[in-house]
């Protein structure tokens, strides 16, 4: 097909906002985009779940995971950034490869107050190599554990950035996106050297 | 990971569905796309008057991603492609192939871009 629309298009970029439930990715999702956030679902089905005995008895029948997006456009320089929150149960969106292709980086976002909830999402970026940050959701309730401590318990890299965030407040929400593309950067940077 | 009955019934991931019957019962689209490609409108009718195939043509008067194209007509992402190709087949849309692939991950000067407009913000 003959289109010339490579001149036109803004490149398409995407970062993931994951963690467990109730930490924070809708409201962060919410915080940073400039559009009212969507919501959509996606099929999960028995068959890409390898779920074999069940797919005998529910013959074909799938299950869905909703999930939210918003977007952030950059006029300058012909760029659209897309934030996808994982739906919150993440051993359906894991099974959900096309979510996570081509995403630039991730961003984890914890709660001190349950940090093992964090444990599968900072795996499968881990496993995937796609770079993250984890982000701590600041909760009025909860311990103010130093990032150091949250590093230790989550056992990451010492490369890995660890910041503080309130998700509710748009200015600490994009900073924490500056923060990641920084890293990304310096990453990129080490990459080709 | 998965084989318990538990895995199916909690509240998160909503209820057992039936496979969508849309566009006849097909669950797979014919033409290539994935979330943030574009979905625009040519101009050409389609000859179907099927009330979604009517949205789409509407929404995406002006480029529009998949998922958002999705989230409008309130469609699971699948049950939207199939739905798409079929416009496509007919001529009514076409699809532009994203340009989000995994070599931006190394791209400098995509991410100092990205990084600049993120500080004008
Ligand atoms: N104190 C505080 N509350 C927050 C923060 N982020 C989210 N919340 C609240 O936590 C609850 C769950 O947030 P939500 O975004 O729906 O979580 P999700 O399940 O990860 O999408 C909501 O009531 C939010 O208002 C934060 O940074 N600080
Ligand atoms: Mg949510």
């Amino acid at each position: 097909m003959v289109y010339n629309e490579s001149e036109m298009l803004a490149i398409q970029v995407k970062i993931l906002i994951a963690g467990g439930f109730g930490v924070g990715k809708t409201t962060f999702v919410g915080s940073t985009s400039e559009i009212e956030p969507l919501n959509t679902e996606e099929l999960i089905t028995a068959a890409s779940m390898g779920i074999d005995n069940l797919s005998r008895t529910v013959d074909k029948s799938t299950t869905t995971v909703a999930f939210d997006f918003g977007r952030l456009t950059i006029p300058q320089h012909n760029i659209v950034l897309y934030l996808f929150g994982t739906p919150g149960q993440e051993r359906f969106w894991f099974m959900w490869d096309e979510l996570s292709a081509g995403a630039l980086g991730a961003i984890v976002l914890a709660d001190t107050r349950r940090l093992q909830e964090s444990f599968a999402a900072i795996d499968f970026f881990e496993n995937r190599g796609i770079r993250f940050l984890v982000a701590v959701n600041v909760f009025d309730d909860a311990f103010p554990y130093e990032p150091d401590e949250v590093r230790a318990a989550l056992e990451l890299d010492s490369q890995v950035p660890i910041v503080l965030c309130d998700a509710r407040d748009r200015r600490s929400a994009m900073s924490v996106l500056r923060t990641l593309i920084q890293y990304l950067l310096a990453a990129a940077s080490a990459y080709s050297a | 990971m998965a084989g318990d009955d538990e895995v199916w019934l909690d509240d998160e991931a909503g209820p057992l569905i039936r496979p969508y019957t849309v566009n006849s019962g097909r669950t797979r689209p014919t033409v290539e796309m994935d979330l943030l490609s574009l979905v625009v409108t040519t101009g050409k009718p389609s000859p179907d008057v099927d009330p979604e195939h009517v949205k789409v043509i509407g929404l995406c008067q002006t480029p529009l991603s998949v998922v958002e194209v999705a989230a409008h007509l309130r469609l699971p992402v699948m049950v939207t492609k199939v739905l798409l190709s079929d416009l496509v087949d007919c001529g009514a849309i076409v699809i532009w192939a994203s340009s989000t692939s995994s070599s931006h991950v190394t791209d400098r000067v995509l991410l100092e871009k990205l990084l600049d407009g993120l500080q004008r913000i």
